[in-house]
């Protein structure tokens, strides 16, 4: 298998592994029993699957019998999911608005400690069928781009971006999380996504990277907390020790991202 | 209801049946009526009038009732070819009909874009040789549509074709009606009820559609972002937004299935009952 064929499943592979993101809300979190015993739950924004599934392995290596529990989703889906009492230990979100409205609420312990920054660039199809070499190439007719949905961080940076570059050619999808902008690329079903540095590195060879000017100049900054109704509390400061530890910081530079 | 009047001569219902029904009914109605509690109804009137709340209910009832028209096309010869003929395969083909009816709706959309995406099996050559691409259209809704709400309608008019008498099929045959006189004259109005059933339940299927449009159509306003995308959307951000236009799309679906009730379905079943 070679080719488109072999494009197309990996990305099937892609999309079904972002299956659970999507179909969004709930599933998993209820079915958690309240007697934790040495479970972790973790939430986090998606673009940080890839870094905190790596670092879900050390934790566990590290607190033996200790089992992480991850869901990733939008940021903006994990804060409501808080707001409405999902059980979870750690909240991550892909920006600090979003942490800001959940620890005014309450249910932050203590302060959010920012632990990476990432920015936006153009992910295109490794055969770049739209021939994409500038930001300013997605707003050519024909050319069929995908960003992140407004009310999440990625697609507020992605309008940011594209209104400071004057592009007005809209968007052929506004998807709900930057894994479903990445997935649209890996597919092929889009000449162009904004999404994450830290995407680009995990979908390996998929897709290439096109820069985006002011990309660098507005960072957003991932925060991580422990939260206010966590059944395992130690477990989560040593969560968001190991985050911000050399380690933590190893694997997510590994991962594209920045250090704050 | 008109048994019981008919007199005492069944019995009176038994509380092992009774019980349960009345808890199904609670826990159909509940999640509904705290719905409705939770709802801030002094929002309706703003986001009735908004300009986004309309586009996306537009879509919404054009792509549904459009998904039921391509739905009825197809779905009733088959559901036919399942009832009537006898040929080699056919609990396969049942079975194959079936498939998109357990498939989680979001796989349904991943395997639409394998087939008719741009780089799919049927897209990819579509693309190369006449420039035609099916995802981030209208027409890609509908598609989502019809493929999850289809096998609702063909099981639905399936069961009902099999549960007319098939002695009718052969006395027009006798009296030298022709098979597609006979489907048309004969097998079809005795299924009405079962038509109007599996109508009504694609339709609901599809107006609810969210997770294999939201995959294979995508979400753009206008074009794609119908309401169930709609409220995705505004769950993210605004819950209370998201909790009108869920009442909105509750309402627009009530009122219609009140106005299919008075106008089709007593004639539907009185059609049925005459015989």
């Amino acid at each position: 298998m070679s080719g488109p064929a072999a494009r197309v499943a990996a990305g099937v592979a892609a999309v079904l592994a972002s299956v659970p993101a999507l179909a969004g809300c709930g599933s998993g979190d209820g079915s958690s029993s309240r007697a934790h015993g040495g479970t972790l739950t973790v939430l986090a924004a998606s673009s940080l699957t890839e870094a905190f599934t790596t670092l879900s392995h050390d934790f566990e290596h590290d607190h033996p019998g200790t089992r992480v529990r991850l869901s990733f989703d939008s940021s903006a889906t994990l804060a409501e999911q808080v707001d409405q009492g999902a059980p979870a230990d750690v909240l991550a979100t892909a920006d600090e608005d979003t942490m800001r409205a959940v620890a005014h609420a309450g249910h932050v312990r203590g302060d959010p400690t920012v632990f990476a920054t990432n920015h936006l660039v153009l992910a295109v199809p490794d055969d770049n069928p739209a021939r994409i070499r500038r930001f300013a190439d997605i707003a050519r007719p024909g050319v069929e781009y995908v960003v992140c949905v407004r009310s999440a961080p990625c697609g507020s940076l992605a309008a940011t971006l594209l209104r400071g570059a004057g592009i007005t050619a809209r968007p052929a999808s506004e998807e709900v999380d930057v894994k479903a902008v990445l997935t649209k690329v890996r597919l092929g079903e889009a000449d162009a996504g904004l999404v994450y540095a830290s995407d680009v590195a995990s979908a390996g060879g998929d897709v290439r990277q096109v820069d985006v000017p002011a990309g660098r100049r507005t960072l957003n900054r991932y925060p991580v907390a422990a939260l206010s109704d966590a059944s395992a509390p130690a477990l989560a400061r040593s969560w968001v020790r190991l985050v911000t530890s050399p380690t933590g910081r190893r694997v997510l530079a590994h991962d594209g991202f920045a250090a704050p | 209801m008109r048994a019981r009047a008919r007199g005492p001569a069944v019995g009176r219902a038994p509380l092992r049946l009774l019980i349960p029904a009345f808890l199904a009914v609670a826990f159909l109605t509940l999640p509904l009526v705290a719905l409705l509690a939770r709802t801030p109804w002094s929002q309706l009137a703003d986001r009735l009038t908004s300009e986004a709340v309309l586009q996306a209910l537009r879509l919404s009832v054009v792509t549904s009732l459009a998904a039921v028209a391509v739905v009825t096309v197809v779905g009733v010869p088959l559901a036919w070819a399942l009832a009537r003929l006898d040929f080699p395969g056919r609990s396969l083909v049942r079975a194959l009909v079936i498939v998109p009816l357990v498939l989680p709706p979001v796989v349904g959309g991943v395997a639409l874009l394998s087939a008719f995406g741009r780089r799919g099996l049927v897209g990819g050559p579509l693309d190369a040789a006449f420039g035609v691409t099916l995802p981030y259209t209208t027409a890609a809704v509908v598609v989502a549509h019809t493929f999850v709400a289809l096998p609702f309608f063909v099981l639905s008019v399936e069961g009902a074709l099999r549960a007319t008498d098939r002695e009718y099929d052969v006395v027009a045959a006798t009296l030298g009606a022709g098979r597609w006189t006979t489907f048309r004259t004969v097998s079809l109005p005795l299924a009405g009820p079962g038509l109007l059933a599996g109508l009504v339940l694609a339709w609901a299927r599809a107006l609810g559609e969210f997770g294999a449009t939201i995959t294979f159509a995508g979400n753009f306003p206008g074009t794609t972002r119908t309401m169930p995308n709609a409220i995705y959307v505004e769950l993210q951000t605004d819950p209370d937004a998201a909790l009108v236009l869920s009442v909105i799309l509750m309402a627009v679906s009530v009122a219609v299935l009140a106005l299919l009730r008075d106008r089709w379905f007593d004639v539907a079943v009185q059609g049925a009952v005459r015989r």
